[in-house]
């Protein structure tokens, strides 16, 4: 069953990050009351990932979120809401599809690269194809779209939006795109908290992996320490910007997600009437803000270039720091999801 | 953060702002806008120095007729060998050719137009660089 949106035109809500602002929106929009932050911790969107070994533009993988395609997965298995998805090979077969769609006023979830989106600002335009936006309604050759990142919808040619959605390279998106069709009866929003978070947890501390979770951020605070020496002083003033930006710049509200994982603590504790989240949302913030203290000093050290071993000591130091923090946390938030 | 920190530093976002999730007097979280950080703009424009010092490099030597004209425009689209590939459908090694001064002399007009329509661009401006 279906429920109608609340009054049928969409309704475009600035969020922090867009997998998660995408699926809080269509949800809203058929009258599931999901914020962008409840998205995120149902949808177990919190983690780290180090992988040198994956060259991302020639930058050593870092990942402060789940895998792409995750926190809409998850969400909608744990909130029983169904997506029909699509992959196309053809880009004007995909383009007729959502047309069809479109037209028939269903908002749908598109995956596009962000080099070939125009509004799109110069400095952020680079090959990152795992971008997802909604597209609301067409407006002669121009698509309306609601960005979630961006202040408010914006327009983009068929020719434009065509080439985003077929955008190559890693993670090319494929013309792929999504809308939602049907939610269960009830939508159990405690329940789908506790896994939320109980995976979360899992993948953060319980799986044994040395380079996810707390265990890779303790990797990578101590793989930190050898950059200049391992990969010179150039490289390792580009690599220590390159954490930066995928800390704050790919937009995660802060502190790599950690702050909006702190937002989710706080509603969930309202949601399920508990006040370990409370007081697990205030430790989280204090993560969140250690974080923020790292890339301040990392791009001081960027912006004088000064690779010096004592800089880079530093910053390996409050890694490691956040790793233990990161490690005791989720140890004991997992407490709460039992 | 603290609501009455969020920063406003104006820089990669252009007209436009990010969301950051920050706790207001009473502790309570909420949204906000800010206009940028500073090290996230540092940040950036680390990332944009070594791109711009890379195609500086690759400008020079399509001056010097070392590469084509293509070697400039695969390197202002942040693009390697192999994502041109992906995009034209030219396999690898007639690409490498095509970075070859005196090959690209010689392409014909659809192999320029394939390479054109990547990026943005008419063919005749693909003939030279800027």
């Amino acid at each position: 069953m279906l429920p109608k949106g609340d009054n049928g035109a969409f309704i475009h809500r600035q969020s922090a990050h867009c997998e998660s602002g995408s699926t809080s929106n269509l949800l809203l929009n058929y009258g599931i009351a999901a914020s962008e932050p409840l998205v995120f911790g149902i949808g177990s969107g919190i983690f780290f990932g180090y992988f040198p070994f994956l060259k991302v533009q020639g930058m050593p993988a870092i990942t402060y979120r789940s895998a792409p395609g995750g926190i809409l997965k998850n969400t909608a298995r744990r909130l029983g809401v169904r997506f029909e998805k699509f992959k196309f090979k053809d880009p004007e077969k995909a383009m007729d599809a959502l047309d069809r769609l479109v037209d028939k006023g269903i908002p749908v979830g598109l995956q596009t690269g962000v080099y070939w989106l125009p509004y799109f600002p110069d400095a952020l335009r680079f090959h990152f194809n795992a971008h997802t936006l909604i597209v609301y309604g067409r407006n002669g050759d121009g698509y309306l779209i609601s960005d979630p990142v961006f202040d408010e919808p914006v327009t983009c040619s068929r020719k434009d939006l065509t080439k985003a959605r077929f955008a190559k390279g890693m993670l090319a998106p494929k013309g792929k795109m999504y809308y939602l069709s049907d939610v269960r009866e009830k939508v159990d929003i405690p329940v789908a908290i506790k896994k939320g978070i109980k995976e979360t947890c899992r993948l953060m501390v319980k799986t044994h992996v040395p380079i996810i979770g707390a265990g890779g951020i303790r990797w990578f605070g101590k793989a930190l320490r050898r950059w200049p020496e391992k990969y010179g002083q150039r490289k390792a003033i580009l690599y220590l910007g390159h954490a930066v930006r995928m800390q704050e710049e790919i937009g995660t509200g802060g502190g790599g997600f950690r702050l909006m994982y702190a937002a989710f603590l706080q509603e969930a504790a309202q949601i399920l009437g508990d006040d370990r989240l409370s007081e697990m949302s205030k430790s989280m913030t204090v993560i969140g803000d250690r974080w923020r203290e790292f890339a301040l000093y990392a791009a001081r050290i960027c912006k004088n270039r000064s690779a010096a071993g004592d800089n880079f000591d530093l910053l390996s130091d409050i890694v490691l720091e956040c790793s233990e923090r990161e490690r005791r946390f989720f140890s004991d938030l997992s407490e709460t999801a039992r | 953060m603290e609501k009455k920190d969020v920063p406003q530093d104006h820089g990669i976002f252009g007209q436009w702002h990010a969301i950051c999730y920050v706790t207001d007097e009473n502790g309570e979280y909420v949204r906000t806008t800010s206009s940028g950080w500073e090290p996230t703009n540092i940040a950036n424009g680390i990332a944009w120095e070594f791109i711009n010092e890379e195609l500086a490099e690759v400008t020079e030597k399509v001056r010097k007729a070392e590469l084509s004209p293509l070697a400039y425009y695969m390197k202002k689209n942040l693009m390697d060998v192999k994502m041109l590939s992906q995009y034209t459908g030219f396999a690898s090694w007639r690409i490498k050719r095509h970075l070859k001064h005196r090959v690209f002399k010689n392409l014909d007009a659809a192999t320029l137009q394939s390479y054109a329509a990547v990026f943005n661009i008419t063919p005749e401006q693909m003939r030279d660089i800027p």
